[in-house]
Order: structure tokens, then C-alpha cells, then sequence
């Protein structure tokens, strides 16, 4: 789960990390209010859930609150790679000698937590991984003891820091490993981490991505969610339990499992054909949920056909079946329906579709040729 | 042979008396899997489907030497239940859970290879010997004896590939669902190693979707190590960046993990990858002459 730079920076200030602290703001007119508070050259920045909101023009400086309030007037309501500005954060500007990285992360391949620092702060940390990544300095943490003082002491001088500045250094980087366990983060990174003209370090961005697992155990996080973030299919899918990405295509996929949700999305493309979007009904799916999926893929204006791909393990073909029957009763259908049905008991839930006027086909390449023809307007087969 | 289950199987199922515990124990044993305890605290003493129940997996051990775990208890309590079968010496543990926290799973991870035990997932469908024991949430019937040895990250595109495999009269030594989760006991590598060494497996098939390196570290290893054709499919071609598809660990992070980065390390080592699973098995049948 994604959350706000400024609920970031309220973690990390709450585990003693030294945060640029702004004033979150949801009009120009507060945005303007805030800068007078602030009483100097301030930043206006746009709160969203993806990167690069910089190069996007996201992020602008205002010497005064005349600017701070037209900066947020620009800001507000500008779409950053599909995402729709809502507030922005108004923070004061900070004379910088340098700016660090410094950033906590799972690493997948060592199946370690890895502190990484950088002295090429400020930029795409990604970019600097691709071409320069000699200039990254890494420590992995003991998944039982943790990051050691020593290890945070070491990516200090590492980073070539001069010895006044490597103690607060390394405090800085234990106090974000703590924060990154303490809210079981997947991402917990601060960029550009300054240090300022009078020598001390300032966390100017911060960024976290919560483990998506680890929210049952964190009920405080929920109220960190940000509703207007996130696509309003996607929130409906959640709460019935529903993996759901929304695509761009014109093929709605109804499948059971992650993986051959993929594959399904795939071989449509395969076959001249764009998904409209990822589903996963999971696994013993009740009629309910198999129901609400249908009815979530079908409230997608785009979509012109929908492909169902049931491969049957812990979900029963009469379950899907049923489910299927049910929801058909309840959604207008305007579509063309293409079924693909395999599995434990699905002679039954074959012959309960065929009862019903529908009809099933055999493979998944039949099942995605003949959505993608469908969706074309092409009728028959593929 | 084949790898990790047989014949000689003794399993236990740990949260046996719970719904998904109670059905696939049930199902297990009609494939003919030799499941002999089950446990869950305070159950001590019932029988589920014949299969006696215990308080602990120490007293189960006492009493039924099984030689491995099925955990079908869910996510907060998954851990728990990996450390109580480490603990009482279990060699294989299979994690069918899904949803454990990933911090968690950095802790069970090192705790696990310091002892030595294998585990198999979280978040995953188990494995399967054909014709021997299903440990695992799989459909037994779309499976037949052969020489292919299966290594997923997936569940259902995992019978998928096998339901093409077994209509194409080619049967399988062994598959087995690593999981799809960021942190997996058993990497494709673990696998892969265990089927070039079996002497009944004659060809592999590696299925690998989006998210992480594992793909690529197996590339790295065939390379080296595997003189047995390995036919691949990785699924997500279609995926943007930065999503989630379900699998916790299937979302393309920084720009790493994309499908057309494992495809290109995986055929770069000699690996046969299909475009779509039904090829799989037409792949598979060329390459075992």
C-alpha cells in the first residue's frame, strides 16, 4: 500500500528521524495561509502515489505566499502519470550543502533487509543503480538482530563522510530501519536526505510502501488510505476480497490465481487483443465473489467482451458455475461472454452453464481467440 | 525416484481441523497419500477423515513419525506453526498459507536454513509424485507419471501447464509450486538442482512470472549445472510496472522483474520458453525426442 510523502515524514519524525516539516493543503488559499505561516521561501509539492512528480512539474518553488498560492493553484488538479492531484504539501526551502540517499528495502535475491546509501541523493536512486552503481553503499541487516551500529557507522564512512557528520549519519540510518520494521514497510526511503548548511540532516522527502500482508496487523494503517488515490474499482475489488488491476484494454478477464490471470492477459495480447484489466477471484471463491467480479469487469466502460478462465484446484466448477448463473441474473450482460471452464466437478459446472443457454469452450487459446474476435465485432470463431 | 514426496511420505497436516485443513486432508488421502496426524492446540484426542489429532507436533511426532508437514493454518498464526515443525525436527514443510507478513517470512526464512529443514512456499499449491502422494491443494486427477519434473511459482497456471503436459500423453516425475511470495523457502534453483539429479526426470519445465530475480538466477544455473532440456514460461508479458498481480511478489519494482528480462536470461541458457502454457507441452515433446 501506498501512502502520502507528508504521512511518510509523520512516521519518520515520530522514530526521531529529523523531518522537513510542512503544512499538507488542499486549496490555494491554504496554501497561501501556510507560506505566511512559514514566513519564508517555501516549496509547494504535489502529495501522489507515483515518482518522478519533479520532472512532472509537481514540485515548484514560491519566494512569497503570492507565489506559494499560485504554485498550488497549478498544481492542484494536474494529472502526474494518471494521478489527479488533490494536495500538496507546503514546506520551507532549505539551503542544502548536499543531498544524500538513503533508503531501507527487501532485498528479494539475499531474502535480507538492505540499507542502501548514496552520495548522488536527489535523483532517481534507480538510475543511479543502472549507471553508476558503484556510488550505492549497502549493509544487510541480520533478520533476527537487525542493522548493527557498526554497519551504519560503516555506510558513513563509505559514503566518505567527514567524522563529525558520520554518528548522526549512522543514527539517522538505524532510526529508519526501525521505522521500516516498526510499520512493516516494503519501502522506507528518505531522497534527498540534506545535509544542510549548518551541518545537520534534514529529511526533505520521505517515502514508505507498507507491506500489503503485514496491514492485519496494523489496523492504524487503514487510516493512512487515501480513497481518492486509488481507482474506485480497485477499492470495491478489495473489499470483496478481489485482486483487480485496472488496464487500459477492451477484454475484461475474470480468472482463478495470479499466474493465470497473467497468462490470460498474455495470450489475449497474444492474439491481437488488450486486457482491460488483471482479476484474480482467488481461491475457493464463493457464487458471491465470482458474482462481484463479473460485475466489477463488466462497470468497465471499455470493455467489449469478457473471457471467464476457471482452471478448477480449491475452486469447484459447480461453485463458478453458480456463481456465473447468479450474477448473470442480477448484471445486465452486454457483452459477448466467452467461458472457459477446467477442473474438479466441472462436468457439472459445464452442464449447468449449457442449462443456462451458455456455452464453454475447451482451452484457454480458444477461450482468448474468441474474446478478442468478439471484441473486434468479429463474429464466430477465431 | 522423483524428488521430495513419495511413497514413503508420512505427512502431517498441521490446522487439519480447520475448513481448508479438514477438505484437502480428505482429498489428500483419496489420492492415496499416507497422512498420518493432524494437529491443532486444544483438538487433541478427535479424528478428522480417521487421521488422529494432536495437541502439538512434538506429541504427533512421538506418536506417528511423519517425516513431513502440510500448514494450512492462516496467515497470523503461519509462522508459529513453521517454527513448531523446525523445532520437531520435521525435514520438509510445505506452507500452503498465503498473506504472511513479509518480515515475517526474513525471520522463518533464517530460521529454517540454520536448521536445516527444506520448506516449501508460503503461498503456494504444494507439490505432487504422480501415482505416489499429493501434498498440496493441487487437483490430483489432471497429473500422470512421467519424466517431466515441474517448478512454478504458480498455483493454477501450474495445472494449466500439467493438464496440457498430461492431454499431450506426457506424464510428470514430480511438480512442485515454489509459491508467490517475495521471501519462498525453496527457490527455482533448489529445485532445479534436485531434478538434474533425479535420474527419472528426463526434462524440466520452470513456470516464472513477473517480480524479483529468481528467474535469472535460475538462467545463471542452468547454464552452468543442468544438462537436462528445461522448457520455460513466464506469465506477465502484460503487466505494468509498479502493480501488484495478486502474487505478493509479482509486481515489477524500479524497473527490474519484467518478463522480457527473464525470457531473454532464460533463452540466452538455452531455454525453450513458450509464448502461451499449451505450448509447454508441444515444446516438451521436442525436446524429449
Amino acid at each position: 500500500m501506498n501512502i502520502h510523502e507528508y504521512q511518510a515524514a509523520e512516521i519518520f519524525s515520530r522514530f526521531g528521524i529529523p523531518v522537513n516539516h510542512g503544512k499538507v493543503c488542499a486549496t490555494s488559499e491554504e496554501a497561501r495561509a501556510a507560506a505566511q505561516e512559514i514566513g519564508r521561501p517555501v516549496v509547494v509539492k504535489a502529495q501522489v502515489h507515483v515518482g518522478g512528480r519533479g520532472k512532472a512539474g509537481g514540485i515548484r518553488l514560491a519566494a512569497d505566499p503570492d507565489e506559494a498560492e499560485a504554485a498550488a493553484r497549478q498544481i492542484l488538479g494536474m494529472d502526474i502519470r494518471g494521478a489527479t492531484v488533490h494536495k500538496v504539501l507546503v514546506a520551507p526551502a532549505v539551503e542544502m550543502a548536499h543531498e544524500y540517499y538513503l533508503g531501507v528495502v527487501l532485498d528479494r535475491a539475499s531474502r535480507r533487509v538492505v540499507v542502501m546509501a548514496s552520495a548522488a541523493g536527489g535523483i532517481d536512486i534507480e538510475e543511479v543503480a543502472r549507471e553508476t552503481p558503484e556510488k550505492i553503499v549497502r549493509e544487510y541487516a541480520d533478520p533476527l538482530l537487525g542493522l548493527h551500529d557498526y554497519q551504519a557507522r560503516r555506510l558513513g564512512f563509505a559514503l566518505g563522510l567527514e567524522p563529525d557528520l558520520v554518528r548522526p549519519f549512522a543514527a539517522l540510518a538505524r532510526q529508519l530501519y526501525a521505522a521500516y520494521v516498526a510499520v512493516d514497510a516494503s519501502l522506507a526511503e528518505i531522497n534527498p536526505l540534506a545535509l544542510t548548511t549548518d551541518r545537520s540532516w534534514l529529511a526533505l522527502d520521505s517515502k514508505i510502501v507498507l507491506d500489503d500482508n503485514a496491514l492485519f496487523r496494523h489496523p492504524e494503517h487503514e487510516a493512512l488510505r487515501d480513497p481518492l488515490a486509488e481507482d474506485p474499482l480497485e477499492q470495491e475489488a478489495r473489499a470483496a476480497g478481489i485482486s483487480f488491476v485496472k488496464l487500459d484494454g477492451t477484454i475484461g478477464c475474470v480468472v482463478n490465481g495470479a499466474g493465470l490471470s497473467m497468462a490470460t492477459m498474455d495470450a489475449v495480447k497474444l492474439y491481437g487483443g488488450a486486457p482491460a484489466n488483471f482479476l484474480d477471484v482467488g481461491g475457493g471463491a464463493s457464487s458471491q465473489q465470482v458474482a462481484t467480479a463479473l460485475r466489477l469487469v463488466l462497470s468497465d466502460p471499455n470493455v467489449r467482451a469478457v473471457l471467464i478462465n476457471i482452471f478448477g484446484g480449491i475452486t469447484r466448477g459447480d461453485v463458478v458455475a453458480e456463481g456465473l448463473l447468479e450474477a448473470l441474473r442480477t448484471v445486465e450482460v452486454r457483452v459477448p461472454l466467452v467461458i472457459r471452464l477446467v477442473g474438479t466437478r466441472q462436468e457439472e459446472g459445464r452442464r449447468m452453464l449449457a442449462e443456462a443457454g451458455l456455452t464453454v469452450v475447451d482451452t484457454m487459446e480458444e477461450a482468448a481467440q474468441r474474446a478478442v474476435a468478439a471484441a473486434q465485432g468479429r463474429e464466430g470463431r477465431a | 525416484m522423483s524428488v521430495l514426496v513419495n511413497r514413503e511420505t508420512r505427512l502431517l497436516v498441521q490446522g487439519i481441523t480447520g475448513r481448508e485443513g479438514s477438505f484437502h486432508t480428505a482429498q489428500m488421502l483419496e489420492y492415496g497419500t499416507h497422512v498420518v496426524a493432524g494437529v491443532t492446540p486444544g483438538a487433541a484426542g478427535r479424528e478428522v477423515h480417521g487421521v488422529p489429532v494432536f495437541n502439538t507436533v512434538a506429541d504427533a511426532v512421538a506418536a506417528t513419525a511423519p517425516n513431513a508437514s502440510i500448514i494450512y493454518v492462516p496467515a497470523p498464526f503461519a509462522p508459529d506453526a513453521i517454527y513448531e515443525a523446525v523445532d520437531a525436527g520435521l525435514p520438509l514443510i510445505v506452507c500452503i498459507t498465503e498473506g504472511i507478513p513479509t518480515l515475517e517470512m526474513v525471520k522463518v526464512y533464517q530460521y529454517v536454513q540454520a536448521r536445516g529443514c527444506r520448506l516449501i512456499g508460503p503461498n503456494c499449491p504444494g507439490l505432487i509424485t504422480p501415482g505416489q502422494a499429493k501434498v498440496g491443494i493441487m487437483p490430483g486427477y489432471i497429473h500422470r507419471p512421467g519424466p517431466v519434473g515441474v517448478v512454478s511459482r504458480s498455483g493454477t497456471l501450474t495445472y494449466e501447464v500439467v493438464w496440457a503436459l498430461t492431454q499431450a500423453g506426457i506424464g510428470q516425475s514430480t511438480a512442485v509450486g515454489i509459491g508467490g511470495d517475495p521471501i519462498i523457502g525453496t527457490s527455482f534453483i533448489d529445485v532445479l538442482a534436485m531434478f538434474q539429479d533425479d535420474p527419472e526426470t528426463e526434462a524440466i519445465v520452470l513456470i516464472g512470472e513477473i517480480g524479483g530475480t529468481d528467474e535469472e538466477a535460475a538462467a545463471g544455473y542452468i547454464r552452468e549445472h543442468v544438462t537436462k532440456p528445461v522448457v520455460g514460461f513466464i506469465a506477465g508479458r502484460t503487466a505494468p510496472p509498479g502493480k501488484r498481480m495478486g502474487h505478493a511478489g509479482a509486481i515489477i519494482s524500479g524497473g527490474q522483474g519484467t518478463a522480457a528480462e527473464k525470457i531473454a536470461a532464460l533463452e540466452a541458457a538455452g531455454v525453450l520458453v513458450a509464448e502461451r502454457p499449451a505450448q509447454v507441452a508441444e515444446l516438451i515433446r521436442k525436446a524429449l525426442g
